[in-house]
């Protein structure tokens, strides 16, 4: 298992791995928001978070679909379903070094743009702090719509669509909980954490679904 | 050990594509399946190796002394499929050990199995610059470098030259005289005299077709 997240992780960063495609197209969303809301930093500061946390939502949906994607079409997802005694733990691996390569760098950068966005420091660590909770949530359910679409070529649109709808509870809880902590009368507690809750959940749900549905699809 | 196939189905999409097949395998036997093309060489293999479901019928692999099959007996499988299972931009090196790690049971080295498919001293390439049959004798190099007693192997020698072919008819004759079981879907002869070998068997699926409720092997 360590074997397959450490292969994992150095073929993202390899040649055609994408590690930091996401980092970029990230930079491009964050930035061309200034340029259209105007250069109001009062009104920059207050829906920076939003920003943020639309810019991380929609990063970590690349990649994604070629979660699976590549290793069926080399032929490495039929050795390792034959090899494994359980395909909810290769998924639970593969999704960790997913959020591992392509999550995380994104995270330590959101420090960075929220200077961009004009927004305070305690802002700053609220974003941080959601995003490090809420994006594996985003990974896992990912996981399933990358699953489901494995065997379609070009299925990166229709595995956007599949999963929006799902991480839409992610976005509203990540988003509030970060507002929470910088306006006084919304609390932060609770919506960070069913946010922690729904990471949670889906790291046992997605594994599980996108195992079995893996399972079926070695036509 | 002892690899048991009973009245084995299978179909793609609800078309039936072979029947009632019965075989058993002992150690040190081959079953070599030939066929024209569509005839459902790969589709048998990816069956038996637990990639598709069979529509009726069993696979069971028994440990010598036991009545019941050892579940599930795809673990005790290496599959090598059309495609080589082969990541173009890690060095070979690396793609051996990920497969040596991942399947268990280290067996010989990275370089000695390099060695024995006749490319030494590549470790350090990446996968991408590998030619078609080089690729093709790295992922042979694959089932080498851990052991698995079962060998289910898919056109194993496509892509590979005449020398090339010869090597791996030794592979798999050492492989068997080891105790190890081969079932490998071809429609070249794999190197082997199989006319003149009580170990090596044959089925044409073919005749399958044809026959459907016959007992063709055994």
């Amino acid at each position: 298992m360590m074997s397959l997240l450490l292969r994992d992780m150095r073929l993202a960063f390899r040649v055609g791995g994408g590690a930091l495609t996401g980092i970029l197209f990230f930079l491009v969303v964050v930035t061309i928001v200034p340029f259209a809301v105007g250069p109001d930093l009062n009104l920059l500061s207050k829906i920076g978070p939003a920003i943020l946390w639309i810019a991380a939502l929609l990063a970590s949906l690349l990649g994604l679909d070629r979660l699976f994607q590549q290793d069926r079409e080399d032929g490495t997802l039929d050795v390792i379903i034959i090899q494994s005694h359980s395909l909810t733990a290769i998924v639970f691996i593969k999704c960790l070094s997913h959020w591992l390569a392509n999550g995380l760098p994104l995270i330590l950068a959101t420090p960075i743009f929220g200077l961009f966005m004009n927004m305070e420091p305690l802002a700053i660590a609220a974003v941080l702090a959601t995003l490090i909770v809420g994006t594996p949530a985003i990974t896992f359910i990912g996981a399933v719509g990358a699953a489901a679409t494995v065997s379609l070529p070009r299925g990166g649109l229709l595995l956007a669509v599949l999963i929006l709808p799902l991480v839409i509870p992610v976005l509203i809880f990540g988003v509030s909980a970060t507002y929470g902590a910088i306006q006084d009368p919304a609390p932060f507690t609770s919506p960070f954490l069913i946010l922690c809750a729904l990471t949670l959940f889906f790291s046992v749900l997605g594994p599980i679904t996108a195992g079995w549905m893996l399972a079926q699809s070695t036509d | 050990m002892k690899l048991v196939i009973e009245n084995l189905n299978g179909e793609r999409s609800g078309q039936p594509i072979f029947s009632s097949l019965n075989f058993s395998l002992e150690e040190g036997q081959a079953l070599v399946v030939t066929g024209s093309n569509g005839s459902g060489k790969s589709t048998l293999l990816r069956v038996i190796a637990g990639l598709l479901n069979a529509s009726d019928g069993s696979v069971l692999l028994i440990d010598s002394g036991q009545d019941e099959g050892v579940s599930p007996p795809h673990e005790y499988m290496h599959y090598l499929g059309h495609q080589n299972a082969l990541k173009l931009a890690l060095s070979v090196e690396e793609n051996l050990n990920f497969w040596q790690e991942f399947c268990g049971i280290p067996l010989i080295g990275i370089s000695e199995a390099l060695v024995k498919v006749g490319l030494p001293g590549i470790e350090h390439l990446p996968a991408a610059y590998l030619s078609a049959g080089q690729k093709r004798r790295v992922s042979i190099a694959k089932l080498l470098v851990s052991y698995k007693p079962i060998w289910v192997v898919d056109e194993p020698t496509s892509a590979l030259d005449k020398a090339s072919e010869v090597l791996f008819a030794k592979l798999i004759e050492e492989h068997l005289s080891s105790g190890g079981m081969v079932i490998a879907a071809t429609h070249q002869s794999l190197g082997i005299d199989s006319d003149n070998n009580e170990q090596i068997k044959t089925l044409n699926l073919d005749k399958n077709r044809l026959s459907s409720k016959e007992q063709l092997v055994d």
